[in-house]
């Protein structure tokens, strides 16, 4: 019964591959029609196939599938496998990656229908989405590896698609070296699991996790550090950069370079959650580690808010969306420092769908003011865009958390876990969550207003998007609106819950049974909204956000003469790309500058190689004094050498 | 009767004028070659008298081997000098210093 399961997820995984292997090396012959059929038709048929494991899994109660699809390494008493695990977690990701992966590929169609790159275009995304599946269904640390630094590569690749922009190219870069840092994080993670566990695959790891507790590793001479805590803050390392977690978050507003669909796919839905969906496939892990949940929970919440801020102050529509996604995560990941790994999955679904929506509906209205992002010139669209206005509107509704939509409840959720939490610095968490609740509606609300409200500022005629850029956004608008409302009883409050045993709580972390006593049912949590203050703070926001921009719009400039100093630090990003920029590139520079003059010049070649061959010619030049052409000289040297030899053989 | 040790004595002066004359001999190769074959009469001095006293033909017998060594040698070297002389215009031995590095 298992085996062909496994074959199924197997499927899902590669189908994607083929399609990226063939519209890569083949698409230029097949042309533009062929390609996206062909790439459509097999992430079509991955999401039916993990519609059907979804439906298997998760629904009927399947017991997990482990499956080995071929030993890859072995090496002494290590063993390496190409392994899959699908379980309750897995199969909900595979479900969401594929869906919207294929959303985006029918979106693609009418995104990238005058694009040079079409079939490169296709190639890469679903090569993404074999790399996502991949990390998703990874069964042991490698091979999550593998699909991290994979999804990572197309990343980079994808940001820098129109390599001929300098901008892009840069953002790539900056992406690529971001993440890279918490790569390093992550490869010493494993690393340390491998030393002290003797084994990657995930089942073996976590049920030996209870001999580590209170086991320490030396970090320096004389500072001890618990062996969890260390592997746990390590593999957090690697979240934060792919999840764009304070203070590794600087590469996500730069990889707006990229095409919408990408932004929509990797660096809304899918790949910058994979740290997220790390952290809660190793709960096991990271229950045992307070300092560990702490940080999460911290980081969390100051990314949360400060990034919060940010989203208010852009002026390019993509990058209001990507300062939220960064905030968002935030909203993540202090629900799994709050222990509540069920909730932090749940926000990660209903934020895949409506900031995927955001992001492609923004998408629409860029093509249609032809590739213009900034907010400025925009505005007054409704008329012209009903269909995309609609949906942005859904989505931004579903992020500002207004019942019913689904962001609602995932966010009220959150916000309620961190309040019950018992984790140190839940209370700092709880403030910052509170305040970014009044935020989130504002920037999004902000970018509302300024693009489809107010004055046409746009000089040419605007268009409605095609069909195949519409359809997608429909089917996202539709589970943005009601995915909260039904997944919320399921993933939370029935046992077993919807991702059942993938997650694992201890005892007294739990903060689902608190929540539940006051949890009557979806409807009625959605009707009692007016009295929890989060709701207020979100209405405030909405209409903080009409005031400044279409009521009173003279009051923002009002503030921002007010509060300049404030303007100011908002303007540049609290400054983490000047300290990038000041103490990390020009001090590397510097550093390798001295060591390029005193180790390179000095010490390689001055001393080493000129030295060697200067000290040659000296001996050189003091032994050909000796040879002076003059036999007798040669004679005399002669019989001295005979006369000490007969010398030394007589005196001994 | 004249004892070994007078003739070794005299082979011992032989060959250390052969060798005071390669020292310090700066003006001519022919003197080179001749205390050469001073040095050379000097070992078979010391070979006839060592045969004579030991009562063993054999060293005798190598006298005339180093005899014919020496006039092949001799004959070579005087060869060379001509040689020498028609390249460089000179024997004087303080002039050909071409190994001088």
């Amino acid at each position: 019964m298992g085996t062909h399961l496994f074959s199924i997820a197997m499927a899902v995984a590669l189908l994607p591959l083929v399609g990226a292997l063939i519209a890569g090396l083949f698409g230029k012959k097949m042309g533009r029609t062929a390609t996206h059929r062909m790439t459509i038709m097999l992430v079509g048929s991955a999401f039916v196939l993990s519609c059907y494991l979804f439906a298997e899994i998760v629904l009927l109660g399947h017991p997990t599938v482990e499956g080995v699809l071929y030993n890859w390494v072995t090496s002494g008493t290590f063993q390496f496998d190409v392994s899959i695990l699908l379980d309750r977690l897995s199969a909900t990701m595979l479900f969401i990656v594929s869906f919207i992966s294929f959303m985006v590929h029918i979106y693609t169609v009418g995104y990238m229908k005058e694009d040079p790159g079409y079939e490169r275009f296709f190639s890469y995304v679903s090569l993404f989405t074999f790399a996502m599946l991949i990390l998703v269904l990874a069964n042991n640390f490698l091979l999550l590896f593998f699909g991290w630094e994979g999804v990572g590569l197309v990343s980079y690749l994808l940001i820098g698609f129109w390599f001929k922009r300098e901008s892009a190219v840069e953002g790539s870069l900056k992406a690529f070296i971001a993440n890279r840092v918490g790569d390093v994080g992550f490869v010493l993670a494993i690393a340390a699991v491998l030393t002290y566990f003797n084994s990657l695959d995930y089942p073996t790891v976590f049920s030996h996790v209870t001999l580590l507790v209170g086991k320490t590793m030396p970090l320096f001479p004389g500072l001890h550090v618990s062996v969890i805590t260390m592997i746990c803050v390590l593999l957090f390392i690697g979240a934060m950069a792919k999840s764009a977690q304070i203070p590794l978050h600087i590469w996500l507003p730069e990889s707006m370079e990229g095409p919408t669909p990408i932004s929509a796919l990797i660096h809304a839905a899918t790949m910058v959650t994979a740290g997220i969906y790390m952290v809660a496939r190793m709960s096991p892990l990271f229950e045992y580690s307070p300092v560990a949940l702490s940080l999460v929970l911290i980081l969390g919440a100051t990314t949360c808010l400060l990034m919060g801020f940010l989203a208010v102050m852009q002026q390019d529509i993509k990058r209001v969306i990507a300062y939220s996604t960064i905030s968002q995560l935030g909203y993540m990941a202090v629900a799994l420092g709050a222990s509540a790994y069920d909730t932090a999955i749940f926000h990660l679904i209903t934020h895949a769908f409506f900031k995927a929506l955001l992001f492609l509906a923004a998408g629409s209205v860029i093509i249609a003011l032809h590739h213009e992002q900034d907010m400025r010139k925009m505005g007054g669209l409704a008329p012209y865009m009903p269909i995309t206005y609609l949906t942005f509107a859904i989505g931004a509704l579903a992020l500002a958390a207004i019942p019913p939509f689904s962001g609602f409840y995932s966010k009220d959720a959150i916000i309620e876990a961190v309040h019950l939490s018992k984790t140190p610095g839940a209370h700092y968490a709880y403030l910052c969550v509170l305040v970014g609740a009044f935020v989130t509606p504002l920037y999004i609300f902000r970018a509302l207003f300024l693009t489809f409200h107010g004055q046409k500022r746009y000089p040419d005629k605007v268009n409605e998007s095609p069909w195949v850029m519409l359809i997608p956004l429909i089917a996202l608008a539709i589970p943005s609106m009601i995915a909260g409302g039904i997944l919320i009883t399921p993933m939370l409050f029935s046992t077993p819950s919807m991702l059942g045993a993938s997650i694992f709580i201890l005892p007294q972390h739990v903060v689902s049974t608190a929540l539940a006593t006051d949890f009557q049912g979806a409807k009625l949590m959605a009707l009692h909204a007016t009295q929890t203050l989060n709701f207020w703070l979100a209405l405030a926001g909405i209409i903080t956000a009409w005031l400044f921009n279409l009521g009173r719009p003279q009051w923002a400039e009002l503030l921002k003469k007010r509060f300049s100093w404030l303007y100011q630090i908002f303007i540049v990003k609290y400054g983490f790309d000047a300290f990038n920029q000041v103490v990390l590139v020009e001090g590397s520079r510097r550093l390798g500058n001295f060591f390029y003059k005193v180790s390179d010049l000095i010490m390689i070649d001055g001393v080493f190689v000129n030295g060697s061959g200067k000290l040659i010619r000296l001996f050189a030049r003091m032994g050909r004094r000796i040879q002076t052409g003059y036999l007798y000289h040669y004679a005399l040297a002669m019989l001295l050498g005979l006369a000490i030899c007969l010398g030394w053989f007589i005196g001994f | 009767m004249v004892a070994l040790s007078n003739f070794l004595i005299l082979a011992a002066i032989l060959f250390g004028v052969g060798i005071a004359g390669i020292l310090i001999n700066r003006k001519n190769i022919i003197v080179l070659l001749m205390s050469i074959e001073l040095m050379l009469l000097a070992v078979n001095t010391n070979f006839i008298a060592f045969s004579y006293f030991l009562g063993n033909n054999t060293g005798q017998l190598f006298v005339f081997f180093i005899l014919t060594v020496a006039a092949a040698e001799a004959a070579i070297g005087l060869a060379i000098m001509m040689v020498l002389f028609r390249k460089s215009g000179t024997i004087e031995v303080d002039k050909l210093d071409a190994l001088k590095g």
